[in-house]
């Protein structure tokens, strides 16, 4: 049962509008955008604003033995945020202020609370940008987003939100106030703390500020879409792309299933019967692109597409974007529940690893449509199913067991960019064997022995 | 059974929703609270646990329901293309049903149900208003309530209301032969506040030969009373406004109220599912009826040569029932475009909610004022000297934002300026 005392006392430290208590308020909070999960209503939400309400929230959490939740727009695909032990939700996002960007150092002072697109819009006015682009860019938080160090589309040449961080403001479970890194290139000063909390899920602290790196807004980019008849075909390309010393920034693949599901939503103008089709896109100096994107042409043809198509316009482009933007929105729109994996392999694998998941689709008899980052091996199978019908959804989760035993056996990992959360947790061993499970419980119980910050995520209690 | 009597309709509706988040990109409310309760998933979220039986439907989640304007910009976003704005009204049906209306949303309705009664009320209040509303200094027919009711505020500024209702006594505009017989399905807003909004449609109608009827025994088109869960209301005044256009002789309807026009284009056939009388009427007018803009531009073709200059800069506003409820956004600018003199310069998200949207306004009026704020913010950073607009109920919101927020805007009608160009070319 919630403590009425620290129900006030939370009130007086952050003013009646920043505690919410009505169950109709909260219930809004006991899942995030990941299906088939359990849901649970935290006992109460509060909205801090400053990085000495976070302090004193938590000073006050681990006095009461209350666990926190901390949230930012609830986007993420692994069950991250969901209160299971109930708590308190920690809302980030009141804490939304550009604190300043640094066009001679390319950087930037974010809090957790801005939206990843916010941070992008101040950097252009400086011709600069946040490279890494999750498919929820105008709705997740940079707190969250760092938090699941979350990837996107451009992670072979650009890399992923790891690669961006470079310091960072943390609230620790006895409620210090640690800043960690810097604006140098270079650091090397005691151990990386600002890498352990990225991508640590909000198991370790909670983040107040963050600094990002910035890069500049390349001047030009050109797309090219190539569609094969052959998987294998569509595989070697990939690969030839890469011998071939080019790096896109983007190389997305969509297997047979998608495309039919995308033909048949958008009417985009696609071929029902090809085995794939990949998008390339090259960005960079104007003389380099136009070179870059000639060659990416040449080794498609060679390599076997049936046909390439280079976009000479905006409009041309948005065309050719428009079937890999509308992969996901498709197939969600065949099923009621779409449950979204992102199993990773080398992308010297990727032609085995589709094939892999088209054998399991076939043995447990549900529709799956893979896409995903072809050019960083990071695939997004799609089940399409109905979380209501129970018979399909063992056979669903039978089916992901399989896709994550097959990833691993390819060199891969479970979670290429969605993160462990809830979902994965149990799979854990399967990558590192026991005794790494038990070095990420190390981890965990130095930062937070009293597992006040998002139990029941990544490290379970032993 | 339609979605307005039987919530389990809804079902599949909400089972569609991938809980992506996607809509709070562009929730007008989200946006201003950054609270999962105002934004479509999170109500989705609540309804769903009271599908599976997890919640009750409480008192309190049906007030929750109240946090949404209709603005159906999360419909557009959709990647499920989920219908929020249909489980919305099935799930204020539903909450109607369990919990009743507000006390005061109660005597409005039944209010807006006894014509006779509504119509000398409003027409005292347009004599009696000194007494309740202050003038606004400068502005010729805007006033601010006198008193706060505890219900809309000292802040909103009002229209004057008119000393005579727009439809009392109003013959038909016959014309030397007519291109087609059009009645007109005022609205309240323009029968009791906008009666220069009504004028003007009559003069643009009669300047491109269109004979138009005003039937008498029209009322309010229900839909404060349809999307707050009053159906048996709205069910009551969809009858008689069918009732009283289908036996006055017109081709079509026109109107010039986004939520007027939704309403006979789409609510109507919904309300009356199961009416085998009324139910096929309200499918036939629902093919018959126009919003003013789309008349002039798609139907009559009108009359583009005799149009005088008007030296304005303008921008538009989109009206969410009318660009997203009806799909009506070129032919105001295709209006406004062709008027001679007028440069249309576009807001930076023309298509953003006002935050009017009916009877929310009245029951959130400090959420309104906030996402009011923001279009306030675009409109001036663009540099117009006049906001036009397809619907009363925006032009009112914008109005009152322009005045609070010391703008020297003016906001109007298309059809105003369309008509002042026809006048001024007469006049020449």
């Amino acid at each position: 049962m919630l403590n009425k005392e620290l129900v006030k006392a939370l009130t007086e430290l952050l003013g009646k509008e920043n505690v919410l208590t009505e169950p109709e308020d909260l219930m809004n909070y006991a899942f995030d955008a990941t299906a088939a999960m359990p849901k649970q209503t935290p006992e109460l939400l509060v909205t801090p604003r400053s990085t000495e309400q976070v302090a004193g929230v938590i000073k006050l959490a681990r006095q009461y033995g209350t666990p926190i939740y901390p949230r930012g727009s609830g986007t993420n695909l692994c069950g991250a945020t969901i209160p299971l032990e109930r708590g308190i939700v920690l809302m980030t996002l009141e804490m939304n202020k550009i604190l300043e960007v640094d066009p001679e150092n390319l950087t930037a002072w974010v809090e957790p609370g801005v939206i990843i697109q916010s941070l992008n819009d101040a950097a252009a006015e400086y011709g600069l940008m946040y490279p890494p682009d999750p498919g929820t860019v105008t709705t997740a938080t940079m707190g969250g987003s760092v938090s699941m160090c979350s990837g996107g589309l451009r992670g072979l040449k650009y890399g992923v939100t790891k690669h961006y961080i470079m310091g960072m403001e943390v609230v620790l479970s006895n409620g210090e106030v640690i800043k960690w890194g810097g604006k140098t290139v270079k650091n090397v000063t005691g151990y990386d703390l600002t890498a352990l909390f990225t991508g640590g899920e909000g198991t370790l602290g909670i983040l107040t500020k963050l600094l990002v790196k910035l890069n500049p807004v390349p001047e030009a980019r050109k797309s090219l879409l190539a569609v094969f008849d052959d998987l294998d075909k569509a595989g070697n390309t990939i690969s030839a792309v890469i011998r071939g010393k080019i790096i896109p920034a983007t190389m997305e693949i969509m297997d047979n299933t998608t495309i039919r599901t995308v033909k048949k939503f958008t009417g985009a103008d696609l071929p029902e019967d090809a085995e794939a089709v990949i998008l390339i896109e090259v960005d960079g100096y104007r003389e380099t692109v136009e070179r870059e994107a000639a060659m990416v042409e040449e080794i498609c043809s060679r390599s076997g597409a049936v046909s390439v198509t280079a976009a000479k316009t905006d409009e041309e482009r948005d065309k050719l974007w428009l079937a890999r933007r509308n992969a996901l929105p498709a197939l969600a729109q065949v099923k009621p529940t779409t449950v979204l994996e992102d199993a990773t392999v080398p992308r010297s694998q990727i032609t085995s690893m589709l094939r892999a998941i088209r054998a399991i689709a076939h043995k447990y008899d549900l529709p799956i449509g893979t896409f995903g980052h072809a050019g960083d091996g990071n695939l997004h199978p799609t089940i399409l199913t109905d979380v209501r019908n129970k018979e399909e959804m063992e056979r669903v989760h039978k089916a992901v067991d399989e896709i994550f035993e097959a990833a691993v056996k390819l060199g891969g990992t479970l979670s290429g960019e969605h993160g462990v959360g809830l979902g994965k947790a149990r799979y854990l061993p399967l990558e590192f064997g026991p005794a790494g499970v038990e070095v990420l419980r190390w981890v965990k119980e130095a930062f937070d022995p009293h597992y006040l910050f998002n139990p029941g995520k990544i490290v379970l209690r032993g | 059974m339609s979605i307005y009597s039987d919530f389990r309709l809804a079902r599949d509706e909400i089972y569609k929703c991938m809980k992506c988040g996607n809509c709070q990109e562009v929730c007008p409310l989200y946006l201003a609270t950054r609270k999962e309760v105002t934004v479509a998933r999170g109500k989705i979220g609540l309804l769903e646990m009271f599908v599976t039986g997890e919640a009750e439907m409480t008192a309190g989640m049906a007030e929750r329901m109240s946090y949404c304007t209709t603005c159906m910009a999360c419909n557009e976003k959709c990647p499920c293309g989920v219908r929020f704005d249909q489980i919305l009204l099935a799930a204020r049906a539903e909450g109607a049903r369990r919990h009743g209306l507000h006390p005061i949303k109660k005597t409005a309705f039944t209010m807006l149900r006894l014509q006779r009664f509504f119509n000398f009320g409003m027409k005292t209040g347009g004599k009696l208003q000194g007494a309740i509303f202050r003038r606004v200094e400068g502005r010729d027919y805007g006033a601010r309530m006198r008193v706060d009711l505890g219900l809309l505020g000292q802040k909103k500024v009002f229209p004057r209301l008119a000393e005579k209702p727009f439809r009392e006594n109003r013959p038909t505009v016959y014309v030397q032969k007519p291109k087609l017989r059009a009645a007109f399905f005022t609205g309240c807003m323009i029968n009791y506040f906008y009666a220069d909004m009504g004028e003007a449609v009559l003069g643009v109608l009669k300047h491109n030969n269109v004979e138009v009827l005003i039937p008498e025994a029209q009322g309010c088109c229900g839909t404060p009373a349809a999307v707050n869960g009053d159906v048996a209301s709205a069910i009551e005044l969809a009858r008689r406004n069918l009732r009283a256009f289908e036996d006055c002789g017109a081709e079509a309807i026109v109107v010039a109220c986004s939520s007027c026009g939704s309403a006979w284009k789409h609510s109507f056939a919904r309300l009356l599912e199961d009416d085998e009388v009324y139910g096929p009427l309200a499918a036939k007018w629902a093919a018959r009826t126009y919003d003013i803009n789309e008349f002039l531009v798609r139907v009559i073709d009108y009359d583009r040569e005799n149009l005088g200059r008007i030296e304005r800069k303008v921008t538009y506003h989109d009206p969410c029932h009318l660009r997203r409820g009806q799909n009506i956004f070129q032919e105001p600018r295709d209006i406004l475009r062709s008027i001679p003199g007028v440069e249309l310069i576009e807001l930076k998200r023309p298509d953003r909610c006002c935050g009017m949207a009916g009877s929310f306004c009245i029951v959130h009026p400090d959420l309104a004022d906030k996402v009011l704020a923001q279009k306030m913010a675009d409109v001036a950073q663009t540099p117009v000297q006049t906001v036009a607009t397809g619907c009363p109920a925006c032009r009112l919101q914008l109005w009152s934002g322009l005045i609070n927020t010391g703008l020297p805007q003016d906001a109007v009608h298309v059809v105003q300026l369309l008509n002042e160009s026809y006048e001024k070319a007469a006049a020449h």
